[in-house]
């Protein structure tokens, strides 16, 4: 039990554990203490200096998101000297900062727009000294605008100590101090994995995904192009809270109404894919229990994920499923499968996937995915471009009346849906590769231990005929680095994986936390919405991957059986190496099978 | 070349400073490369990121290549009202480049550096590791012409 201690904030009684700080608890008892530089999720850095408050005994105001409560303590959080003192240093921000408030990508999301407001800020306190530097833009996936930065440091610490990427820092000092990427190369010279968590923690517009809304549309209002569309499990689960409804309410059928609505011709699902997804890696994966391997499976689901593996354990790439995303599945077969059923020229399929996450823009441009004969996927929108475009095209979503998708890659099970939440695919796999391997149906199929926001999952399934299934699952690269870390070791001191089977997915949270979600989001909202999903996955009638009517449609049409010739063609992928300093691709590693 | 100087070293991370000085003060073009930093990033097990913000923060590091001499002029106010603008508008004049800039012959680097510690010859600056004091306009010109000289 921890020790306690009493304190005062503004007069209220509190007892809480000495290993709060300040600004902990205040939060904890509802007290909003001005803050800019701080977050919930994250070490803080003391940057801003906006979150002072005065200490009874204390001269001086101290920060509230780096001073630890202390037995007796008496804080007032609000008295005209803090507020002159914030006033000034957000004054200060706004002098150095690209004030375009109105067409800003976190235009009524930003956390200093907010600030100021809240604060009463005059804008013209002081004149700009801001001198404007080259925007960089040379990531497919994420823009970095140093002239909305505000130097406070939550990119830097989630790209460093959460994802362990080691792609930004903090470069120069004093006034000439900016974040930047190592000799200012740029993201695309960096060892970035496109996560895009420094995007959804940016509390201002600095960092965002680098928009495809224009071209979408293009293609739309294209009479010659036929436009499909996908949506990621963790979509139907993100649009609610922007649009006054509870957060973690699954809305996928108002999703598909807004699609058709936008114009989109073809309006399937991604959910549909994750089922395939589960035919194909699970089938892999047994077929690798049954060698007697004694190197485990990885997913390949989550591209940020991939591209950390291909720059740090690119040793470990042989372990990593074959299989491609369910986004890049659904686009290799949006214009091979779809176009010979619906009998369309491919050349005029656009396919537009609609993701969670920044990273899927670089995965639709990899050069190896075009086996469809074309670039599979076109184009990918974030969630945050998605719902961008609802409002564009004046849709009133809260009221909207449900529709369904198109039929023939949109059938989904409840394993297809939970792809969205870590641990999500793991149970999926299981609730299948169990009647792979024992020909039965696994009856407890609600497998809790993978589920939660525990960094790293353990847990062992019997699977009669093999013995126990062992099983792990990371989400966050830090906690990546945990369990490849020990794969890597087991191999090298036993011979042998401590797990059969791992579930990564490069985000907190897994898709519900990715890069391109709503912004001003934490990991209390990530939890909400991975619940709903969970929530969705019960009320389906179908919550197993092999009972998924269109999926064994297109095994019987299409494909054949899961791990055939043509699915090895168009359903898998291979891996490269890459660089550390500049995440360039060094080598092919992994070959892919004909 | 990188790889040996790191390898004087302890691979421990107290030793980046070091190894970054050595580096530096021993390329011909006195900066550190890129390729510089992946060694010793490899060799100190810290990422290039860290070293190159650790490189930026402090002002003696540079990351493009420089002159063979490398003039830090003062700028701080003792050698300020001793005229050290003068002597820095001369100094550009002479050598026709900026600050941070270096000559297209590749013989000199103009910087400005804070207080060198010897106010007492204000206005002063100091050539590699050398301290010239007590300026005027015709002894910079005396000082450039005789290194150019030299060379």
């Amino acid at each position: 039990m921890a020790k306690t201690v009493n304190v005062w904030i503004d007069g209220v009684h509190l007892e809480v554990p000495d290993s709060m700080t300040i600004i902990e608890a205040a939060d904890k008892q509802g007290i909003n203490i001005p803050r800019l530089c701080y977050h919930p999720d994250l070490p803080p850095t003391a940057n801003c200096g906006v979150c002072v408050v005065e200490i009874t005994g204390n001269p001086v105001p101290k920060r509230a998101c780096c001073t630890p409560v202390a037995e007796g303590m008496k804080i007032t959080t609000n008295t005209n000297k803090l507020r002159a003192y914030r006033k000034t240093l957000v004054e200060m921000i706004l002098s150095n900062h690209e004030v375009v408030c109105p067409t800003c990508a976190a235009n009524n999301k930003c956390e200093l727009q907010s600030l100021a407001n809240n604060l009463g800020v005059d804008p013209d306190a002081l004149p700009s000294i801001l001198q404007k530097k080259k925007v960089d833009d040379s990531s497919f996936s994420i823009i970095r605008d140093v002239n909305k930065c505000i130097a406070c440091g939550r990119c830097v610490t989630v790209c460093n100590e959460v994802q362990t990427v080691y792609a930004l820092t903090f470069s120069d000092r004093g006034i000439d101090a900016h974040i930047d990427t190592a000799f200012g190369l740029g993201m695309a010279n960096s060892p970035c994995v496109n996560c895009g968590q420094c995007t959804v923690y940016c509390p201002t517009g600095a960092l965002r995904e680098k928009s495809e809304i224009d071209a979408v549309w293009e293609a739309i209002l294209d009479p010659d192009k036929h436009v499909i569309v996908q949506e990621a499990p963790a979509i139907r689960v993100s649009l609610a809270e922007e649009f006054g409804m509870e957060l973690g309410t699954v809305t996928a059928k108002k999703m598909y109404a807004a699609l058709r609505k936008i114009g989109f011709d073809s309006i399937m699902d991604t959910n549909f894919t994750a089922d395939l997804t589960i035919m194909e890696e699970g089938t892999e994966c047994v077929a690798k229990l049954k060698s007697g391997s004694k190197r485990p499976l990885i997913t390949s689901c989550s591209p940020g994920w991939i591209k950390f593996m291909e720059t740090y354990y690119p040793d470990l790439a042989d372990c990593v499923s074959t299989a491609k995303s369910p986004m890049s599945m659904f686009g290799a077969l949006s214009k091979t499968y779809y176009a010979q059923e619906q009998k369309i020229d491919p050349a005029k399929i656009v396919s537009v996937a609609i993701m969670p996450c920044t990273a899927k823009k670089f995965e639709a441009r990899r050069p190896e995915l075009k086996d469809s004969g074309f670039q599979d996927t076109d184009y990918v929108l974030t969630t945050r471009e998605f719902i961008r475009m609802i409002k564009e095209a004046g849709i009133d979503f809260k009221h909207v009346k449900e529709e369904e998708a198109d039929a023939g890659m949109s059938f989904y099970t409840g394993a297809g849906t939970i792809f969205g939440a870590t641990g999500g695919v793991m149970e999926a796999a299981i609730r299948s590769a169990y009647t792979l391997v024992t020909g039965q149906e696994l009856e407890a199929i609600d497998i809790q231990a993978v589920r939660g926001l525990e960094g790293v999952k353990e847990a062992t399934i019997p699977v009669p005929g093999f013995g126990d299934l062992k099983v792990a699952v990371a989400h966050g690269l830090s906690n990546a680095r945990i369990v490849m870390d020990k794969i890597r070791e087991g191999l090298a001191t036993k011979g042998e994986s401590p797990w059969h089977f791992v579930e990564i997915m490069a985000c907190p949270g897994g898709c519900v936390g990715g890069g391109g979600q709503p912004y001003g989001n934490n990991m209390a909202m990530r939890a909400r919405r991975g619940q709903g999903l969970y929530q969705e996955d019960k009320n389906l009638p179908i919550r197993k991957s092999h009972h998924n009517p269109e999926v064994k449609r297109i095994y019987e049409r299409f494909i054949g059986e899961p791990n055939s010739p043509l699915a090895h063609k168009l359903l898998h992928t291979h891996y490269f190496k890459r660089s550390v300093s500049n995440g360039q691709v060094v080598e092919e590693v992994t070959h892919k099978h004909h | 070349m990188y790889k040996e100087i790191c390898g004087k070293y302890a691979p421990t991370k107290d030793n980046l400073i070091y190894i970054l000085h050595e580096i530096q003060d021993t390329h011909p073009q006195h900066y550190i490369s890129e390729e510089a930093v992946q060694v010793i990033s490899d060799y100190l097990k810290i990422p290039s990121n860290h070293i190159y913000g650790v490189l930026t923060f402090y002002s003696m590091y540079s990351t493009k290549p420089r002159g063979k001499n490398i003039i830090r002029l003062c700028e701080s106010p003792p050698c300020y009202i001793k005229g050290s603008d003068n002597i820095l508008r001369k100094l550009k004049n002479a050598l026709n480049i900026k600050v941070g800039e270096t000559t297209q012959d590749g013989l000199f680097t103009l910087e400005l550096a804070a207080c060198l510690g010897v106010c007492g010859n204000a206005p002063v600056m100091m050539i590699n590791d050398d301290v010239y004091g007590d300026l005027t306009e015709e002894k910079v010109d005396e000082i450039i012409t005789k290194i150019r000289g030299g060379k």
